[in-house]
């Protein structure tokens, strides 16, 4: 189906395409089997300029918006996820920069990001602030000229590869929502150290790794915004980013399901291709509606918050939770169509499900986005009584 | 350095496929491609400005529709591209085709080195590459695989032989073809993509490069089609049926019998 | 200029020029085909047409050359001093030649020291060896190669030279051809004397083999075509037979070679070189992995033969493209070819079908390769190989 997409857009969709048929496609198994991080591919993808998508041009990036991001996390991820992630990953980590940043952080760190010399990440969550931001402990004491981080990071995508980290730490406890700060902390500040690598079901290719702050002295000139913003800074900047993940998931669900067509094609059995029951054709179409559901929320929400509104959060999170939930149903029938071949690691489809898992669970659990979206329900009902 | 890298636009023999009614070879509506060697040439020549500096032209003689390889050319980081077209340059043969060529890398002026790829995948001689030194008065370097050094005025590089490969030096200017194993081409990117959008080729005809017609074209190619068919296809013979053990037996009896073992 | 011609009265309209044509050349214009000035004359869409509505000048028959020329020539390649296979096959293709045109065969031969290679060649039919002696020679100074070549050719004019199409006669001989102002034909699979207009009809294949052309150069001499090896047979040598040998060793202000090879980098080759085994047994992507290749050197070693591999294994890193065969990769022509795992793409094809003997085993009977294949077996080559393997260990029964 044609989404009308802007030639900026149909250019990005191409050249992410290209290197993922030509640089992921070729070594995704090698890369989930080792859990090795892509550095090569994160390389081809600098190289064709994907990270410079969602950076301003005066910083060297093209400007592009949530549509463009998605667009190219989409074809990704359509590779492999673990891809993916450490590329929109890159992005959660940097686009508080460009929202929130002042002149001269952008100019110090969003050069580098663009040209894919540098990659980002995003540090909210630890081991007792998962869904509950609130229960951020890391601490970041002013003294002087600096800040001192103390505290641990848990379950960070790209920890200990990304150079360029934006941490919410707690600046003052008493204020409660207040309370907390956004800093960009470079790899290799002193105190700045990294927990082991995670072994995870799947995404095996992208870092999952603790930051860890120990008397961490970060000059205050790295503060993002104000003091008192930092969980304001990490609502927006989820709340933009959300429809990335959506788009994540889109892709895995595409990937798999054009596996599953393909194989269903070429399985003959009892004389027929397995394409030609209707057991399969239902199962088939019932993928191919889901993702084409998932795909049209995922671009309309992204074209209504490139438009500029304000208050997106609720279509935000649709955008996030559907897909995701598809991801999940598509690649377990992806596997189920493939049958007994679908559940050997030589084919691609048990991959697809074990990555697809994640997207249910991080930037938000199904569960909290399902809040964030009830309360934004209760919200406008009752502006609606009240008007 | 000034280096030029010669392209062409080729149907993708690769997915060719042939009408089983007629015999006849059709592409399977997949657009024309660069020729997959030259993307080769072309990412040398992009790796050397890199190291060297200077700039690279990519040069190609062809339809009107030619013009979309020169705009991959530049969409992966070429500085020019040239499009020789014009109705006399059609249905050269290799002398012909390397004589316009090399009309027009005379004509871009001070071309340091001449990159080409090792064939074209359509017409599959490898004849430009050394027709076009000769027409240069330049030494051939051919099947490069690894260029080893380059100064101003002289080269190294490695070329592949029968049984391996030799060092070969050579002054500059001059002519490579190169082969596979030199690189791995570079992906377009979207900047250069962008570049390519606004990019207009400068299209010359023989006048412009001062190349005498009757040397052009079909006129002036010395090698004729006489004609054109299908190889008598090479029927298929017995497929052994059977359980795996039974059928591989057979077909074993079938080797001995023929004196194979 | 066009000399592909659509004849309005036979045109159908039925399109399948257009569909053939690989620079989309034609067009549909009032429902009869037309072609545009995008035709490079390939000739294809001519064999295209069910209705024969479309003709292409042809080369008449009764073309005279511009220059009177005389002989055949086959310039003979030395590897480590020694003749090299294909240049014994040409002398003997060359030898038909000759004979059928009622000249001599004349053999070039260039290097350090030409007196033994020079013997050998007359005894495989040439009439008469010119031979170049010259350090230049050595080693491959392409320079030095193309100004001997051109200089012992331009003062005779032969009717046709011949050259076989290795990494040498590539590199070289399309340089003589533009020197010398003629026509070229590259990899050519058949040459012919045609019977009314004496000039070489010249065969090789096109668009990655799915199609054949003949090629002629009417007006111009020498008529020029190189060969790949093992596309001719060599003939017997014949000590008894004499010929004239010219040895020239005197090149001042002739062989003046700008390049200049430094070292010579030989690998290691592997111990069979698969374009001279006589049985050749290749996996394709269907082996799934490097390791399985094991089987096929074992399969290999039972038969006595060498182990090769489409392009994917290739492409995949699992054997080296020393092996490849097929259109990117080495032309075989052994007595027997077992494909194991390969679907037989028309690029693989072109690089093999010629074998004697062709055994396919592909798990999918739709696989082309069954279509040149004398003995099939439909079933997974990992399955499949391993008991062909104990069933060639048995031997053959008492």
């Amino acid at each position: 189906m044609d989404y009308f997409l802007t030639e900026q857009q149909l250019m990005i969709r191409e050249t992410a395409r290209q290197v993922a048929r030509e640089r992921i496609v070729p070594v995704r198994a090698e890369l989930d089997e080792k859990e090795e991080f892509p550095w090569e591919v994160v390389k081809a993808c600098a190289a064709a300029d994907l990270f410079a998508i969602w950076v301003p041009e005066a910083y060297g990036g093209l400007g592009g918006g949530i549509l463009d991001l998605c667009v190219c996390v989409e074809e990704l991820s359509r590779a492999c996820a673990g891809v993916a992630v450490s590329y929109a990953a890159s992005a959660l980590g940097t686009i508080p920069i460009v929202l929130f940043g002042s002149e001269e952080q952008k100019a110090k760190y969003l050069p580098d990001v663009a040209a894919g010399r540098k990659l980002g990440a995003f540090a909210l969550t630890e081991a007792g602030a998962g869904s509950d931001a609130s229960g951020v402990q890391t601490t970041a004491r002013r003294d002087g000229d600096h800040y001192v981080l103390n505290g641990t990071k848990q379950w960070i995508t790209n920890g200990g590869d990304a150079e360029t980290y934006t941490v919410v730490a707690i600046t003052d406890r008493s204020r409660g929502p207040r309370g907390a700060s956004a800093f960009i902390v470079e790899k290799g500040t002193p105190g700045f150290t990294f927990g082991k690598k995670e072994i995870k079901m799947g995404i095996r290719s992208s870092s999952t790794r603790e930051l860890v702050f120990t008397d961490c002295r970060v000059p205050k000139e790295n503060l993002l915004g104000r003091e008192g913003q930092g969980f304001i800074i990490a609502m927006k900047t989820l709340d933009k980013s959300r429809p990335g993940i959506g788009a994540q998931a889109l892709g895995i669900a595409q990937g798999a399901f054009d596996e599953a067509v393909a194989y269903s094609r070429q399985r003959v059995q009892f004389g027929h291709p397995i394409s030609s029951f209707q057991a399969v054709q239902h199962m088939l179409a019932n993928m191919a509606i889901k993702i084409e559901a998932s795909r049209s929320l995922i671009y309309s929400v992204a074209r209504f918050i490139d438009s500029g509104v304000k208050d997106y959060s609720k279509e935000s999170a649709m955008a996030k939770v559907f897909p995701s939930d598809t991801a999940m149903e598509v690649t377990t029938d992806a596997v189920q169509i493939l049958g007994g071949y679908g559940y050997m690691r030589d084919y691609p489809v048990e991959k697809m499900m074990r990555d697809a898992k994640i997207t249910q669970i991080y930037e938000g659990t199904n569960q909290v986005i399902r809040n964030v979206i009830g309360l934004a329900l209760v919200k406008e009902f009752a502006k609606h009584v009240q008007a | 350095m000034k280096i030029v890298v010669c392209i062409k636009q080729v149907p993708d023999t690769v997915h060719v496929r042939i009408n089983e009614r007629t015999g006849a070879m059709e592409r399977e509506g997949v657009p024309a491609v660069v020729n997959p060697y030259d993307l080769y040439a072309l990412e040398e020549a992009l790796r050397l400005r890199e190291a060297h500096g200077g700039s690279v032209a990519a040069l190609t003689m062809g339809p009107p529709q030619a013009e979309a390889v020169l705009r991959e050319a530049i969409a992966l980081g070429a500085d020019e591209g040239y499009h020789l077209s014009g109705r006399e340059f059609a249905g050269g043969d290799t002398l012909a085709t390397s004589y316009a060529l090399a009309r027009a890398v005379e004509r871009i002026g001070e071309v340091r080195l001449v990159l080409c790829g090792k064939q074209a995948i359509d017409g599959d001689t490898a004849q430009v590459g050394p027709e076009l030194a000769e027409h240069l008065g330049l030494p051939f370097l051919g099947f490069v695989r690894r260029v080893r050094e380059a100064h101003p005025g002289r080269i190294v590089v490695e070329r592949m032989t029968e049984e391996g490969a030799d060092a070969v030096e050579s002054p500059l200017p001059a002519v490579l073809s190169v082969v596979k194993e030199i690189n791995t081409p570079r992906l377009p990117s979207l900047k250069g993509k962008m570049r390519a959008k606004s990019f207009k080729a400068t299209t010359w005809n023989a006048a412009a490069i001062g190349a005498d017609e009757t040397r052009l074209g079909f006129a002036g190619s010395p090698t004729k089609v006489v004609k054109v068919f299908h190889p008598e296809a090479r029927r298929g013979g017995e497929i052994i049926a059977g359980e795996p053990a039974e059928a591989v037996a057979r077909l074993a009896e079938r080797l001995r019998s023929q004196g194979f073992c | 200029m066009a000399t592909v011609r659509v004849l309005p009265v036979q045109c159908t309209g039925c399109g399948d020029c257009i569909a053939s044509c690989p620079v989309a050349a034609i067009e549909m214009r009032g429902g009869e085909a037309f072609i545009t000035d995008a035709c490079t004359a390939c000739g294809i869409c001519v064999t295209a047409c069910p209705a024969e509505a479309i003709e292409m000048e042809h080369v008449k028959p009764a073309a005279r050359p511009s220059e009177p020329s005389r002989g055949v020539w086959v310039f003979a390649e030395l590897r480590h001093g020694r003749l090299v296979g294909v240049s014994r096959e040409l002398v003997a293709k060359g030898r038909q030649l000759a004979d059928r045109t009622g000249t001599e065969l004349t053999a070039l031969v260039f290097g350090l020291d030409v007196g033994a290679p020079a013997r050998e060649l007359v005894a495989l039919g040439a009439d008469r060896v010119l031979g170049a002696e010259h350090p230049a020679l050595e080693l491959f100074h392409d320079d030095a190669y193309v100004e001997a070549c051109v200089a012992l050719a331009a003062g005779e004019r032969p009717e046709i030279m011949l050259c076989g199409g290795t990494v040498l006669g590539r590199a070289f001989f399309p340089r003589v051809a533009a020197r010398l102002g003629t026509g070229l034909t590259a990899d050519c699979t058949s040459l012919e004397i045609d019977g009314e207009s004496g000039i070489l009809l010249q065969t090789r294949p096109a668009y990655g083999g799915s199609l054949l052309a003949t090629i002629a150069c009417p007006d111009r001499r020498p008529q020029m075509a190189t060969v790949r090896p093992k596309v001719f047979t060599a003939g017997a040598a014949d000590p008894g037979r004499t010929g004239e040998i010219v040895i020239r060793r005197d090149w001042e202000g002739v062989i003046r070679p700008r390049t200049k090879v430094l070292e010579v980098l030989e690998e290691v080759v592997q111990t069979v070189n698969i374009a001279d085994a006589d049985i050749v047994v290749a996996g394709g992507r269907g082996m799934g992995s490097a390791e399985n290749f094991g089987l096929l050197e074992q399969l290999a070693k039972a038969l006595g033969g060498a182990v090769a591999a489409s392009r994917a294994p290739v492409d995949a890193g699992w054997v080296p493209y020393a092996r490849q065969v097929g259109q990117t990769g080495k032309t075989v022509c052994p007595k027997l070819y077992i494909a194991c795992g390969i679907s037989g793409q028309v690029q693989h094809l072109v690089g093999m079908q010629s074998a004697d003997v062709i055994v396919a085993i592909n798990k999918d009977p739709q696989a082309p390769i069954f279509s040149v294949a004398t003995y099939g077996i439909v079933g997974d080559a990992l399955e499949i190989v391993p008991l062909l393997i104990k069933a060639l260990g048995r031997g053959s029964r008492g």
